[in-house]
Parts: structure tokens; C-alpha cells; sequence
């Protein structure tokens, strides 16, 4: 079926795994008409799903340095792009980002320009270099551009905090969405989580990793979209959403000023027994808070999204895949663009549900009906039972406010199409979605960090001589300790103190941001300044949250600068420190400077050989 | 000036008009959120729009000019790679 080698035919093979994804879709709503249970076709799609990527992952095993930790440098630009939103968007952003922006409105937001707009730096000041650098790692590049394995271990130390930070979430979603789908308890469900992620990296690293994360992209972004067009079509906001809200969005505010937005007070909500972790809408969908700080905590939070998004390893890594580095700047735009298609359907789905929950002209509204007959609803019980959704009357009056109405923000996306009546197997077709997002980051965050151990520390600093067949041993090894690790911390059910994920991106930017672009657009830069300024900037950002965390010292931000902006302040330091730093130091040596000049072309042979 | 040294020049310069119009579609029109929120575009509030869909597809649109212009660069300096590279 398939003649000539495999990348030739990666159209017609992810073509033909699409058709099949399809056809396994319609299957499973012919066996729900013919009355398979929900539960086994939530089972079915998971295990599905889960045991294609194992495949993938085997047929991909390698035995090659290069295969394993740049997927040999064939990865054609587009798969590449899908491949890297895969590997961006997380089981937060699947599940959870509808749900901010359903509860936060428009200053949630800044989190979709954050977490795209970062992309623009890295095509524009990094990607292209590094792939032209021709390193395995991050740390890779840090340790030969400015020399020393103290730069090195400096630049795994902040990787490794960076992305551990982020990768426990990753595990614990997948151990969420794993029990709930399979009926398993949390803490087992961690660990099928960790096994169906290994299964796919394993064997061949980097590779695996690249024909999975395409794999889970397909399945993902199939899973976001049916919904949305589907639930706008069935309850006739517009055959496309994304062009026909403007009437639903208009709709909601008047609906906020009939129903008035009330913050309700921690007092009230603990005494009626909210359980944590839900909450009522306070915040308008669309209107922009007045004054000048409130613009600045919007643009600040974009700049530490966006500055972390050129920081974090796992992200960089994937442009070190591609043939060549034309093809890496492409690919970042591909990227990007898939991940567009995602961050614009999120607003559409969360004023969806919104609007199905809160208009009371609707027949699926729920606001300003009588809570007797709310209580009646099928989908009202069953997330209330599982204590995803609650009800307060807090004035008695038994009708149902819009500050009475309790929700956990995942729950717009896993509940949406239930409201709309949509049939079950969307249902399951969403949990796959969300498990493939989870995933998807999860493996290339292990696998970061994990080659970031076995390459710079491993092999450059610990034994230089150890041979191949070594060198992917122990990388596998590390592989295992650190999923295990993840999952351990994740089956603690501990993530709520390690912070958010919004650190991973603060901690990124705080170490790595400068010392990367610098080690390109700045020859001056010196050993000393980047050392300096990894630690001084590391130091401080960490400092500055500790003294600000409300769970740690819980000091007032300074000028607005909170637990999930203090990249700012780590940033700012290790900027200010690297460069003071480099001019008292001695200018770098003639082969140093030569090598940034080759760096800046993008013909020629990269920096480090094809196997290093 | 050498040819890489010109070379350099130019990609310097695309870079500083790449991040200029990233810097007005990431943060200076977000300045303005309340002023900008009075118009509307496709029926919605200009800053919601902004965010939830204008900005994403100006970022994606401007990587990709940016990926064009870079190989016109390359290409008037004869550092376009080959192929076997």
C-alpha cells in the first residue's frame, strides 16, 4: 500500500489514521444507538486511542543517537507544526482554558495572547539559530556557545525546575482523565497515565515522540472541534461559530446586568458547603476592567506567557527536528497555526456554554428557572453527585441565581455537549481528546528533561567515553525515573501546593530567556555574564514568589507583580546581571565569535556534527 | 561591510519590524481595552474580539511573512542552504 520510504508517505499514512479515527467515531455512535452503555464506549475510545500511540511508538524505536534525540533532523515543516501543538497545548489547555475564560471573561484572555504570541520570538529570534546550531539539547547550546560544563549544568538546572514544575500537572491529568474514563481510582489511573506515556517515547525518543504527538494532535483537535460546531448548529447560533457569536456575546452582557454579577463572600460560600475548587460567575464575558493596573496585570501576564514560551526547552527542542533551518521558521509558523485553530475555538465553547446555561429563553437555560426544576435535570445530578456543580440559594427564594449556580471550570468542556444533548459518544470522543493532550506534553517534557540528564550530564560531563548503545540505555533509564517521579508527586494529590502551571513558564524565562537569545544577538556575551545571570536570575525570580506566594510568605505584590508574574522580576535581574557581567569580563575568544557569526547563516554545516 | 556583515544588517532589521507589529498586537492595543471595546467588529467588542481571535491570527499571519521575507534575505546574500545540507 505504501511504496518508498516513510516520510514520503507520512500525507497518505496520517490520511489514512484520520479516515480510521473517523470511521471508529461512527462505530461507536451506531453501538451507542444500539444501546452499548456510556461507560463502555468511554473505555473503548480511551483504551483505543491510547493503544494506537503504543504502536506508533514501537514501530518508531531507534537505536541511533540522532534518531532518539532529534528524530534524525527529516521531520517534514508541517508534521513538525503539528507535532509541536501537540506538545504545547496541555490537558489544562483542553480542559481547563474554555472554563477560565467562562469564569474570568476577558481578562483571562491574556492568557490566549500569552500563550501564542510567545511564538513570534521564537521564529523570530531563535529557533532558526539553534537548529542551525545543530545541538541535541538546550543545554547543549548553552554549553558550547559560551564553553564550561558549569554553563551547562547551570542551564539543566533550570530546565529541569522548569519543566518539572509543568510535567507533575501534565501526569495528574492524565491520571483524571484515565480514572474517570476507565473507572479506575486517581491514584491507579496516574499510573496507566505513566505507562501509556512511556509506551510512546521509550523506544525511540525524540522520534516516537514526533509520529505520536502527530497522532494525538489529529485525535485532539477532532475532539474540540466536532463539539463546538456542533452544539452552535443544534441550538442555531450559527452554522460557524467563530464568525456568528457577536449576538451571544452582546446577549450575555445584558443577561450579566439583568442577573447582576455578585461576587459572592468566602464566608457565605463555606457556609453553604461549597466543595472547593468550584465556583459562580462574577466577572463579565466580554467587558474590559477600567484603569490602568488592570491593563498592566493583562499585558503583564501576556509578557511572562510570552517570554516563557521562548523559554521552555520542550518547545525549542522540536525546531531542532526539521531538515533545515528554513524549514524550522516554517514550521514555527505551522505550529502556531495549529494551535490557532484550538485557542479560537476556546472563547467560542465557553460563550456557548455560557449562554445554553445562563439565557432563561433557552430551553437548556438553567439561571432564573425554579431550583425544584433545575433538580429534575439528568446532567444537573449527575455533576452534582460527583461534586463537580452545586446550588446555593442564598436568598431563599428558591429560583436559582447567577451567583447561586457552583461549577468546576472543566466542566465546560467535559459537560457542554451533555447540556446541548448531544449523544453520548462526544462525550467519549472528549476524554480521548483530553487524555491525547496530556499526553502529548507530558512525553515531551519527560523526554526533555530526561535528555537533558543523559546528554549534557551523562555524556558530556560524567563519561565522554561511553559508547552508543550505553549513552541510550542510561537516557531510557532516566526516561523511567523521572515519569515515576511525576507520577509519584501526582499520586500524593499534592499539585495544588507545587503552584500553577503558569510557574513552569515564570521559572523558563527567569534562567533561560536571556542567555539563549544573548548567545545569538549579542557576541559580547561572556561565560561569566551567562552564569551569572542563569543564577542570579533563577535566584531572584524564586525569591520574589516565595515572598509573595500566598501560601508561603503571602507578602503584597509589588506593583502588581503576583505568583504568576514573577518571571518578570527573574527576567529583569538576570538581564541586568548577564550584561554588567559580560563588560567586566574579557571579551570571547576569536573561535567563540566565529562560531555566533556562523550561527547567523543559515548555509553551511551546523556548529556541532550530525552525531555529537 | 562583508556580505555576512550586510547579510546580518538586514535580518536585524526585519527582526525589530517583526517584534514592532508583535508588540502592537500583543500589548499596545491592550492598553486601550476599555477605549477599544466602545467599537465593534463582526458584532463583537473590539478587545474581546482582539483576544479571542485578532491577535492569534495576526501572530500566525506574521510568522509566516516573517519566514518569507528571512528566505528573500538569505536568498540576496547567496546563503540559501542546498538541499543535502
Amino acid at each position: 500500500m505504501f511504496k518508498g520510504n516513510f516520510i514520503d508517505n507520512l500525507p497518505k499514512i496520517y490520511g489514512t489514521y484520520t479516515g480510521g479515527f473517523i470511521v471508529f467515531i461512527i462505530l461507536m455512535a451506531i453501538a451507542e444507538q444500539a444501546g452499548m452503555t456510556a461507560k463502555t464506549i468511554g473505555i473503548l475510545f480511551v483504551a483505543f486511542t491510547v493503544c494506537i500511540y503504543a504502536l506508533i511508538g514501537y514501530l518508531s524505536r531507534t537505536v541511533q543517537v540522532d534518531a532518539y534525540y532529534v528524530a534524525g533532523r527529516q521531520v517534514p515543516t508541517v508534521f513538525n507544526g503539528m507535532a509541536t501543538a501537540a506538545d504545547w497545548m496541555s490537558g489544562a489547555s483542553f480542559v481547563a482554558m474554555a472554563g477560565g475564560i467562562y469564569f474570568g471573561g476577558y481578562t483571562y484572555m491574556a492568557f490566549l495572547v500569552g500563550w501564542t504570541g510567545g511564538y513570534v520570538l521564537v521564529s523570530s529570534l531563535l529557533a532558526p539559530y539553534l537548529r542551525k546550531f545543530g545541538c541535541y539539547t538546550v543545554p547543549d547550546f548553552i554549553g558550547t556557545r559560551y564553553g564550561g560544563n558549569f554553563a551547562r549544568f547551570c542551564a539543566v538546572v533550570v530546565l529541569t525546575l522548569a519543566s518539572f514544575t509543568y510535567v507533575t500537572a501534565q501526569i495528574n491529568a492524565t491520571g483524571t482523565i484515565a480514572s474517570r474514563a476507565l473507572s479506575i481510582p486517581f491514584e491507579l489511573g496516574v499510573w496507566v497515565g505513566l505507562v501509556s506515556i512511556l509506551l510512546c517515547s521509550m523506544l525511540g525518543g525524540m522520534r516516537a515522540v514526533t509520529w505520536t504527538q502527530v497522532a494525538q494532535y489529529i485525535v485532539l483537535i477532532i475532539a474540540y472541534l466536532i463539539p463546538v460546531f456542533w452544539i452552535s448548529n443544534k441550538s442555531g447560533f450559527g452554522f460557524f461559530p467563530h464568525f456568528m457569536l457577536g449576538e451571544e456575546v452582546a446577549r450575555l452582557g445584558e443577561l450579566e446586568s439583568q442577573f447582576g454579577l455578585v461576587k459572592n463572600a468566602a464566608a457565605d460560600v463555606k457556609a453553604a458547603g461549597v466543595p472547593g475548587g468550584l465556583k459562580s460567575i462574577a466577572v463579565s464575558h466580554a467587558g474590559v476592567p477600567e484603569g490602568g493596573m488592570a491593563a498592566w496585570k493583562f499585558i503583564s501576564l501576556a509578557l511572562c506567557m510570552m517570554v516563557g514560551t521562548a523559554s521552555l526547552p520542550h518547545i525549542l527542542m522540536r525546531y531542532f527536528t526539521t531538515p533545515s533551518v528554513k524549514a524550522a521558521r516554517k514550521s514555527v509558523a505551522w505550529s502556531l497555526f495549529f494551535i490557532a485553530l484550538l485557542y479560537t475555538s476556546a472563547p467560542m465553547l465557553a460563550t456557548l456554554s455560557k449562554i445554553s446555561l445562563i439565557d432563561p429563553n433557552l430551553p437548556t437555560g438553567i439561571i432564573g428557572k425554579p431550583i425544584a426544576e433545575i433538580m429534575q435535570i439528568e446532567w444537573v445530578n449527575a455533576w452534582i453527585n460527583v461534586k463537580q456543580a452545586f446550588i446555593a440559594d442564598f436568598n431563599g427564594d428558591g429560583i436559582l441565581q447567577l451567583n447561586e449556580w457552583f461549577m468546576r471550570g472543566d466542566v465546560v468542556v467535559l459537560a457542554t455537549p451533555e447540556v446541548a444533548g448531544l449523544p453520548y459518544v462526544i462525550s467519549g470522543l472528549v476524554a480521548a481528546g483530553g487524555m491525547a493532550a496530556a499526553m502529548s506534553t507530558a512525553d515531551g517534557l519527560i523526554l526533555a528533561i530526561a535528555n537533558a540528564l543523559s546528554h549534557d550530564i551523562y555524556y558530556k560531563i560524567i563519561d565522554p567515553k561511553a559508547d552508543v548503545r550505553k549513552r541510550l540505555l542510561v537516557a531510557r533509564a532516566l526516561l523511567i525515573v523521572i515519569g515515576a517521579a511525576g507520577a509519584y508527586i501526582a499520586s500524593m494529590r499534592i499539585t495544588s501546593i507545587l503552584g500553577a502551571v503558569a510557574w513552569a513558564f515564570d521559572f523558563a524565562m527567569s534562567g533561560l530567556f536571556f542567555p539563549l537569545i544573548l548567545g545569538v544577538w549579542w557576541k559580547r556575551a561572556t561565560r561569566q555574564g551567562a552564569i551569572a545571570g542563569m543564577i542570579a536570575g533563577l535566584a531572584s525570580g524564586t525569591a520574589y514568589l516565595i515572598y509573595v506566594y500566598p501560601k508561603f510568605m503571602g507578602n503584597a505584590p509589588w506593583l502588581g507583580i503576583d505568583h504568576l508574574r514573577f518571571g518578570i522580576i527573574g527576567a529583569s535581574v538576570c538581564l541586568v546581571v548577564m550584561v554588567v557581567v559580560s563588560l567586566m569580563t574579557e571579551e570571547p575568544d576569536k573561535a567563540t565569535q566565529q562560531m555566533v557569526d556562523e550561527v547567523r547563516v543559515p548555509s553551511g554545516k551546523t556548529i556541532l556534527g550530525k552525531q555529537h | 561591510m562583508s556580505n555576512k556583515e550586510k547579510h546580518w544588517e538586514k535580518t536585524k532589521g526585519l527582526m525589530i519590524i517583526t517584534l514592532i507589529i508583535w508588540f502592537v498586537f500583543g500589548y499596545l492595543i491592550f492598553m486601550f481595552g476599555s477605549d477599544l471595546n466602545t467599537s465593534s467588529f463582526m458584532g463583537y467588542p473590539l478587545a474581546y474580539y482582539m483576544c479571542a481571535q485578532g491577535s492569534i491570527i495576526a501572530f500566525v499571519v506574521l510568522i509566516f511573512w516573517f519566514a518569507n521575507r528571512q528566505e528573500k534575505i538569505d536568498e540576496e546574500f547567496g546563503f540559501t542552504e542546498k538541499e543535502d545540507d
